[in-house]
């Protein structure tokens, strides 16, 4: 069948520039530059999808990748983008499949928040010279705690829930082996031991030559159960019961069988070329009671020793549904907003279902104090995280910390392209292809994750003393130095904030 | 070693269980047992439990090893994501038994509930089994990714079903095998699998499971498997590899 699909960009190269010298044919696994004939480059912009990869290895900077989206006549409803879904349904009957986050226009509440700092009535403080602390603890914390002298010494009677420390309020988001690649996972766990923070397997099993890093990895146990047995939990800093995730909330997951090769296989248990499901529901999970079995069933199997985290997508009850998860005993929340990435969903689950994490992490924080039980969970926060002042102002609507799936792609080279679900991706990150694979060098990957953490440490650090505070502690849940502008009354209500210009009392 | 349950905690009681097993004790008896949860969850050693009274949810959960006998009834969630050793149940046990197992054994004397051996998995020589002497409810073998299934439908339990099994037998399955003592009807199949005839191959699967069933649970194999068996086996093990537009 012909397609009436149109390429919606175009491949511009510099005939005085290009050399020749096909390393963009070399580098395009979809198949976008070509050699004729008679030996010379050309492109097909059907087949580019504007990952940016030929052109960042262009060694005479020949090539440049354009928008080039089709011309739709007077129709802001009929885009060209509706046209086009309609088009490849029509030639193919199935359901549309992409990759990353939410990319439409919805707000951006972060950019319609800002922050606070001090001026004459209160010192601000140089972090470069002053101790600032943003040192991290996720677990539950106890309602009072009993301090007894012992010899003239104050002694913590209090027993105290297993903890995860972290020099910084940052983890790595899940992101299965099978949906990135080994290089990845290994670059996530190295970038983890030096940040001393941790890396979440997701649910495709812990590769055995990253046992290893298991002080700082959160292992998953999603609804596929692949590779969890005793070994895999004993490994771990912290368990995640994944029941949902931002980009797809409400349904399953599916690992196709084109990528289940001996390694994956190996780690998932399971044989090469089958494809791996994930339910979209745990069925030994049909209620808040059933949760809280699962979690004593691993707190269990590890002997009380672990924190155990649920991570839940961002929904429309998703205040009462975290109450619920505390309350079944879980020591962690995450939530995943609807901007959350993914390596494969349905388009229109991705781009329809949901709700912004900002105004989730507002909705839990407030619901959780209200019901006196903020303690005994600690609330992470996940979903298109872009840059350290979304990170401060997730603490300061009441996060403990922040998970970063794509912007850690990103720092290890990823252009959204989003056809993570095509396992092409040219910059070796979402593929299983070997020779794909090996561009991403895990030494090179593990260093641009450590330096983007630092530089966003560091700036949190800045904008923290900039507050006059000197503690991230003091800044959790602390909703005073957040300032609305271009906001609705009632999503300011939400968020639990006031307008900027509003005083501080 | 006997351990005395009655009014027991489940934590103290399962402190209690590993502690024997870490002090190298080998057989562990548990008595006056009443619904107490976790039972031999993750012990990885190979021990033998045996079990007089009702244990809780999710009995043998993550296990990897040991055998444990159940002299009564069971209850949900036994050998949830188990990955090696036995269990063994004299009785019926509830619903999501097996769930995510990846190795070791399960056999139930009489019925069972909802969603029994549900997503089960198997790898190189990793294949769980589960057989089951009464019948089951619907969703038995749901998404079932690898190991043996038997359903010997046998006037064991203490129901009185009608029926072998539920509906939706087998639906979103894509690997392993199911055997039944007995025919289904075609509609209480998923749309992913088929009902076969058994080969010299299943015969010899169907025998070794079924003697040493019936010798864990005093029943004559012989007369079991005088009875016709069927196999259920998926048409694809891509079920849904054409469901996408690329």
């Amino acid at each position: 069948m012909k397609t009436y699909q149109l390429p919606g960009v175009i491949i511009e190269r510099d005939e005085d520039r290009c050399i020749n010298c096909q390393v963009c044919v070399r580098q395009c696994a979809f198949g976008a530059h070509k050699v004729d004939e008679d030996g010379e480059v050309y492109g097909e912009d059907a087949k580019c999808v504007a990952c940016q990869r030929c052109v960042t290895l262009c060694p005479t900077n020949a090539l440049y990748i354009r928008d080039n989206t089709p011309f739709v006549k007077d129709n802001a409803n009929w885009t060209a983008e509706t046209q086009k879904y309609i088009w490849k349904q029509a030639e193919t009957g199935g359901v549309l499949l992409t990759g990353m986050g939410n990319p439409k226009p919805y707000p951006i509440y972060w950019d319609h928040m800002l922050l606070n700092a001090s001026q004459v009535t209160n010192p601000s403080i140089d972090p470069l010279r002053e101790p600032m602390e943003l040192r991290t603890y996720l677990g539950n914390k106890p309602d009072y705690v009993e301090i007894e002298v012992v010899d003239g010494e104050p002694v913590l009677k209090t027993r105290l829930a297993p903890q995860l420390k972290m020099k910084t309020p940052i983890l790595f988001s899940a992101m299965s082996y099978g949906a990135v690649s080994y290089n990845a996972c290994e670059a996530l766990a190295r970038a983890s031991k030096e940040l001393g923070t941790y890396w979440n397997t997701g649910e495709g099993g812990l590769h055995k030559n990253l046992y290893q890093y298991g002080p700082n990895t959160i292992v998953q146990v999603a609804s596929g159960r692949f590779g969890v047995h005793s070994q895999y939990l004993d490994a771990a800093a912290a368990i995640e019961i994944k029941i949902g995730q931002g980009a797809k909330p409400g349904i399953g997951g599916h690992l196709p069988g084109e990528k289940v090769g001996s390694a994956v296989s190996q780690t998932r248990m399971i044989p090469v070329g089958s494809d791996a499901l994930s339910p979209a529901p745990h069925h030994d999970i049909y209620s808040i009671e059933d949760l809280s079995q699962l979690i004593y069933s691993l707190k269990e199997a590890t002997e009380y020793t672990k924190p155990i985290s649920v991570k839940i997508s961002a929904v429309h009850n998703v205040a009462a549904i975290a109450s619920g998860i505390a309350r079944a005993g879980a020591d962690i929340i995450a939530v995943d907003g609807f901007r959350g990435g993914t390596g494969a969903a349905p388009t229109m689950i991705r781009d329809n279902v949901g709700i912004p994490i900002e105004l989730a992490i507002a909705a839990i924080d407030t619901r959780l104090r209200e019901e006196g039980i903020r303690n005994r969970a600690s609330v992470v926060a996940a979903g298109g995280f872009r840059n350290s002042a979304d990170v401060i102002k997730a603490i300061a609507l009441g996060a403990d910390a922040v998970y970063l799936g794509t912007a850690a792609l990103v720092a290890m080279g990823c252009h959204v392209c989003q056809k993570c679900y095509t396992g092409k991706c040219n910059w070796g990150i979402a593929t299983q292809d070997p020779y794909l694979e090996k561009r991403l060098n895990p030494d090179i990957a593990a260093e641009r994750l450590y330096n983007m953490v630092r530089g966003w440490s560091h700036e949190i650090a800045e904008m923290l003393g900039g507050m006059g505070i000197n503690a991230l502690e003091s800044l959790r849940g602390n909703r005073l130095h957040l300032r609305a502008v271009g906001l609705t009354r009632e999503e300011m209500d939400v968020l639990g904030i006031q307008i900027a210009g509003s005083p501080m009392a | 070693m006997i351990i005395n349950a009655k009014g027991m905690y489940y934590r103290n009681l399962n402190e209690k269980v590993r502690e024997a097993v870490d002090s190298g004790e080998i057989d562990i008896k548990l008595v006056n047992v009443n619904g107490q949860r976790y039972i031999a969850d993750a012990i990885d050693t190979p021990v033998n439990i045996t079990i007089e009274g009702v244990p809780g949810n999710n009995l043998g959960a993550f296990m990897s090893g040991p055998v444990v006998v159940v002299t009564a009834n069971g209850q949900d969630h036994i050998a949830n994501t188990m990955n090696d050793g036995k269990i063994i149940v004299h009785g019926d046990a509830g619903d999501v038994l097996g769930y995510g197992m990846r190795g070791g054994k399960l056999f139930i004397k009489g019925d069972v509930g909802y969603r029994v051996g549900i997503h089960m998995k198997e790898y190189h020589d990793k294949v769980p089994v589960i057989v089951v002497g009464g019948t089951a409810q619907d969703f038995f073998g749901e998404y079932m990714a690898g190991g043996t299934l038997i359903l010997l439908g046998l006037d064991t339990g203490s129901y009185d079903n009608d029926r072998i099994a539920g509906n939706y037998l087998a639906t979103g399955m894509h690997g392993g095998v199911i055997y039944i003592r007995g025919r289904l009807e075609d509609y209480q199949l998923g749309k992913e699998v088929s009902q076969l005839e058994l080969d010299g191959d299943d015969r010899a699967v169907v025998e070794k499971y079924v003697t040493e069933f019936a010798d864990d649970m005093g029943l004559n194999a012989e007369e079991i498997l005088a009875e016709e068996f069927i196999k259920i086996k998926p048409v694809s093990h891509r079920p849904y590899g054409n469901l996408y537009a690329y």
